[in-house]
């Protein structure tokens, strides 16, 4: 499970860098610059939130982190991997043991009970069949949904669906995990259920959290730092004394 | 990911879209079931032709003649070799020579003569052959009613069937309804033949003569001619055909080739080898010559030739009718594989319509870190699992359309008063192969499909809402 060994000695160094970072498609005779030219620095332990409006290259700069999408040209560096030079193979292994995803519309695969979706990624990392099944129910148990194992997503609400992705991206016990919006579906309730959950991995696991969302408020809530981008460009970047304080922990120690 | 945990999954996936996959894998049983039912149906016709000329016993078989018998089958033979006057006599001593050959399995002499036959007081007068002991393992006598001879030398005889009829005072017409050999068995089975005929016995006084005479007259030449008559015990009515090539079935009468040996009776051939025998012993106008396999005829023929005797064997007619079988069958093959080219294109768009179904379950596991050969092996393994699904489903459909067209054709040629055949038959290797095949097949058309599914980009997956 998440232990999140090491993490102590990682805290304070830099885990993700990016330079001049750029992502350009070509949509028809348009090119669009979905990112371009952002250099951040990401410090390890950190609970930073992308911010800005649709279409301002939020969502593209995570792809790009979580290694799902290639640069056009720049770096990004994850714990001195440039994963620009990453085959596609090493790139699918950084994203199975390094980074942890989940997204606005949760993405289950429907056709799956709980415990065989989080089971997955385990099934990809050849992990032993007896011993998958103790770690998925553990990772379900700190979400709170031991008891919906088998049940399949379309028979949860929403912010169990929530609770069921962030168990699937702790299973592998990742470094970072990435968030899409994790709330964009949610009512502003089972929201914050989740967002407590967010916090609690960074702050009792140690996890370096990078969250998109276009909620200022969310993001001055919870964020430690908040980066604004807008047109692919980074056009802000600030640290948030609210967050710094514990008081806001949800329920003591999972 | 590990192999089992691929399979695992292919087949829960397969299971998701039951209905379209069931299709697909339909779609592949009908192939192999076609390439399974056309192959078995060639090969079981090879087989009954095989069985059908094993039976004729024309493939293992040379006929030897003395060239003395001017009466030879291949008027080529009598002109090269040895002048007939100079060529060594078909006699016992040179039979044994003969059934020492290598490959030659065993040597007989053709021993037929017309007798007269008692039965219930009438005479008929038929062929009798004496029919050597190996026969009884011939599937010649397949469909006999009763039993072959309990020896070599019992006083025993076999009836062919058109005999039997005759015996029973059935004549058969032409367009009536053959009567079957049970029929004509069952009245005359264990009843006594009476038959009466001519024995040679070598006459002493003849060969006193030749001792004191010498040259004119030499030893055995002399015999005399003795009636006889002997009661045999009908064993078995056979269902060979009088007008098949097998030169025993020309008679209709058989006796145990070691009875008729001791019987001495007289031949027709006798009377023309009386100028050229030379001693005591009689002989064989033919001995027939059974070899190991076809493939032996040849150098058989030619030892038995370098002896100095007349063969005649036909072997070229099966490599022909083998070429015949083998197009065929390559034929058939090919129209089975058609079937199981079709099948494959439903693969092939089973797994592609998949990809576009799936695009974002393939997006998702490539987040969560599934590699392309994750990805790839899976849908893999999901053409590789209907594969063997149909390859199995296959060959039993197959199998059932090949029983069934065997039934059929039985009740067909029941119909047509001709008794039951095997027209189909499925080798291990066939079903062995067919399932292989399918599983190949469907392998093949998952490629594609496979690794275009790999090649995704996940960020375009999970884009679509």
């Amino acid at each position: 499970m998440p232990s999140g060994q090491g993490e102590s000695d990682l805290k304070g160094t830099i885990a993700i860098r990016t330079e001049n970072l750029c992502r350009h498609y070509s949509m028809g005779e348009a090119l669009i610059r979905a990112v371009d030219g952002i250099s951040v620095e990401i410090v390890s332990g950190e609970f930073v939130a992308l911010l800005g409006t649709s279409g301002s290259g939020k969502s593209s700069l995570l792809n790009l982190i979580a290694g799902l999408d290639r640069p056009t040209s720049g770096t990004v560096v994850v714990q001195e991997n440039d994963l620009a030079k990453l085959s596609r193979e090493e790139l699918a292994k950084y994203r199975l043991h390094t980074v942890g995803m989940v997204f606005q519309s949760f993405n289950l695969i429907p056709s799956m009970t709980l415990l065989e979706n989080v089971e997955l990624p385990l099934r990809f990392a050849e992990v032993d069949r007896g011993q998958r099944e103790g770690l998925a129910k553990q990772s379900l148990d700190r979400v709170g949904l031991g008891a919906r194992l088998r049940h399949r997503p379309t028979e949860l609400s929403g912010g169990e669906q929530q609770r069921a992705s962030l168990a699937r991206a702790l299973i592998n016990q990742p470094q970072f995990l990435l968030a899409d919006e994790p709330t964009g579906n949610l009512d502003s309730q089972t929201g914050t259920e989740i967002m407590n959950f967010i916090r609690e991995f960074n702050e009792s696991l140690g996890m370096t959290i990078i969250m998109v969302t276009h909620e200022r408020t969310l993001a001055e809530r919870y964020a430690s730092r908040m980066i604004f981008l807008a047109d692919g460009k980074l056009v802000g970047d600030q640290s948030n004394a609210v967050s710094a304080g514990t008081g806001r922990t949800h329920g003591g120690r999972l | 990911m590990k192999t089992y945990d691929m399979a695992e999954l292919a087949v829960r996936n397969l299971r998701e879209s039951i209905l379209r996959n069931s299709l697909t894998t339909v779609g592949i049983s009908v192939g192999v079931a076609s390439l399974v039912a056309m192959l078995s149906l060639g090969i079981g016709l090879q087989q009954l032709a095989g069985r059908r000329l094993q039976k004729s016993g024309l493939f293992d078989t040379v006929v030897v003649t003395s060239r003395r018998d001017l009466r030879g089958f291949n008027r080529e033979q009598e002109e090269n070799g040895p002048a007939p006057a100079e060529s060594p006599a078909l006699n016992e001593s040179t039979r044994q020579q003969i059934a020492q050959l290598p490959n030659v399995l065993e040597a007989y002499p053709d021993i037929r003569f017309i007798t007269e036959l008692r039965y219930e007081d009438k005479p008929y007068l038929t062929m009798m052959a004496g029919l050597p002991f190996s026969a009884k393992n011939n599937d010649a006598f397949d469909g006999m009613q009763g039993s072959f001879f309990s020896s070599d030398t019992a006083p025993e005889v076999i009836l062919q069937k058109s005999f039997a009829a005759q015996l029973l005072g059935k004549t058969p017409n032409a367009g009536s309804e053959e009567a079957s050999v049970a029929e004509l068995a069952n009245p005359l089975l264990g009843k006594q033949l009476t038959m009466r005929y001519a024995e040679r016995t070598a006459t002493p006084a003849a060969n006193a003569a030749a001792d004191s005479t010498g040259a004119n007259n030499p030893a055995g030449t002399a015999y005399s001619v003795i009636s006889r008559e002997v009661t045999l015990k009908v064993v078995g009515v056979c269902d060979l055909d009088p007008d098949s090539m097998r030169g025993q079935a020309r008679a209709r009468i058989f006796m145990p080739l070691k009875l008729a040996q001791n019987l001495h009776v007289m031949q027709p051939s006798d009377l023309r080898d009386t100028t050229n025998m030379a001693n005591g012993t009689p002989a064989y106008t033919t001995v027939e010559v059974h070899v190991k396999s076809p493939t032996q005829v040849q150098p058989v023929e030619d030892a038995i030739k370098k002896m100095g005797f007349n063969t005649f064997s036909i072997v070229d007619a099966t490599r022909s009718l083998r070429q015949f079988f083998a197009v065929l069958d390559l034929f058939l093959g090919i129209f089975g594989s058609l079937a199981l080219a079709v099948a494959s294109i439903g693969i092939i768009n089973t797994l592609v319509m998949a990809i576009l179904e799936r695009r974002r379950e393939i997006g998702i596991m490539k987040a969560i870190g599934a590699s392309d050969g994750d990805v790839k092996g899976l849908f893999f393994a999901e053409a590789g699992v209907m594969g063997v699904f149909g390859g199995f489903v296959g060959v039993a459909l197959g199998w059932t359309i090949g029983r069934v067209i065997n039934i059929g054709t039985n009740v067909y040629l029941k119909r047509q008063h001709f008794p039951p055949e095997q027209i189909w038959f499925v080798p291990w290797w066939l079903v062995l192969g067919a399932i292989v095949f399918a599983i190949v097949v469907s392998l093949l058309s998952g490629l594609y499909p496979a690794s275009r599914a790999a090649r995704l980009d996940p960020v375009q997956a999970l884009r679509y809402e």
